[in-house]
């Protein structure tokens, strides 16, 4: 399991969504660790929960086959790769980051690496369903974190709590309704 | 110490973190770069960049690097900043293990279940928001050039933004192939 998960994690640039095909291939047609619908049901949860995504991927396919040891060893195995990959870069970038070519490349890499980070907003936004009437949420979140030095992780938990009330308030509201019919 | 802060760090990385890496680097880019001082704006951008080439994903990127550089920078051997970078990534990983163990055999029922379905209409636009404010945040004079005293810099990292920025979205380039084309405009142009 370990040396799968290895490969899993190894073999997946960018991390994320990017591994789910490969995982997908290895653990249900090759491995059959997991059926097909197992491994949507894993999908969801791994989604829903905080932590890295391809990690709870790993750690819930291992609890699911076989309780936690082989939790912690899935986990691990999709780490693995990517640890001695930045330690070596890392200690190659100590040396070498003060090298005028590697400078040089940086300041074209740069202004990239932010246009990449700005595009999934985009994607997102029609995955998450914005519309005009909650299209204040992301700006009003983006503003707080850039301009008054909120920390995102009061941002994070106001949406969770304001989700749950929302939610019990709607929920509320439609028990009411049927009451009445 | 150093090695007391980066658990506390990252721990609150790992359990705060919903919505894939990128929603987890304003998070990152807060207690790192603002709070710690363990990496510097552009070094943070340069993780990034490297994340996005490497397997793996970026929060564990992001953690090994941080975690054998701040060690490094405090006056540690490079074996103890190996250890550093390890712990680190550890760090990321525990608290959400856990949960997921606690969880692992309710959480099916659960997680579609309208209580979370609703949690989560109001967690994605912000996260959206989370990712937003990363992007502008690292939109500095540190990664693109001061406008009035680096006019060229300026003008050609804007000129490499908006080629990134549309090759990604209307072409589908992939974004390694982006940051590789970038990189050889960069060595080519300064």
């Amino acid at each position: 399991m370990f040396l799968t998960f290895c490969k899993i994690g190894a073999f997946t640039l960018g991390g994320g969504y990017a591994m789910l095909p490969i995982m997908e291939r290895e653990v249900v047609d090759r491995h059959h660790w997991l059926t097909h619908e197992e491994f949507l049901d894993v999908l969801a949860v791994a989604q829903s929960m905080p932590g890295l995504f391809a990690i709870n991927m790993a750690s819930h396919i291992g609890i699911r086959h076989s309780g936690v040891k082989s939790g912690i060893i899935c986990s691990l195995g999709v780490a693995f790769p990517s640890i001695v990959a930045i330690l070596l870069i890392a200690m190659f970038f100590q040396v070498f980051k003060d090298n005028i070519y590697v400078e040089k490349i940086f300041l074209g890499i740069r202004p990239a690496v932010v246009a990449l980070i700005a595009s999934p907003c985009f994607s997102m936004a029609r995955a998450a369903h914005l519309t005009l009437s909650n299209i204040w949420i992301p700006i009003v979140c983006c503003l707080l974190i850039t301009c008054f030095d909120v920390s995102p992780v009061w941002i994070i938990l106001a949406a969770i709590i304001a989700g749950f009330l929302w939610g019990r308030r709607r929920s509320a509201k439609k028990k009411n309704n049927f009451d009445k019919d | 110490m150093i090695f007391l802060r980066l658990f506390l760090v990252f721990s609150k990385i790992g359990i705060f973190n919903f919505g894939g890496g990128y929603a987890m680097l304003s998070l990152i880019h807060n207690e790192v770069v603002e709070k710690n001082h363990w990496l510097t704006s552009t070094e943070f951008t340069d993780i990034v960049a490297i994340s996005q080439s490497t397997p793996g994903p970026i929060g564990i990127n992001c953690a090994t690097y941080t975690g054998y550089t701040a060690v490094l920078n405090d006056g540690y051997p490079q074996w103890v900043a190996v250890l550093g970078a390890v712990f680190a990534t550890l760090c990321v990983l525990w608290l959400p293990f856990l949960l997921m163990v606690a969880v692992s055999k309710v959480m099916l029922r659960y997680a579609k279940s309208d209580r979370v379905t609703s949690v989560f209409s109001v967690l994605r636009p912000a996260i959206i928001g989370l990712i937003a404010a990363a992007a502008i945040l690292l939109m500095s004079a540190d990664n693109f050039g001061n406008p009035s005293t680096e006019t060229f810099k300026f003008v050609t990292s804007i000129i490499l933004f908006f080629f990134a920025f549309f090759g990604c979205r209307l072409f589908k380039i992939h974004p390694i192939l982006i940051i590789l084309l970038c990189g050889i405009a960069g060595l080519l142009i300064y």
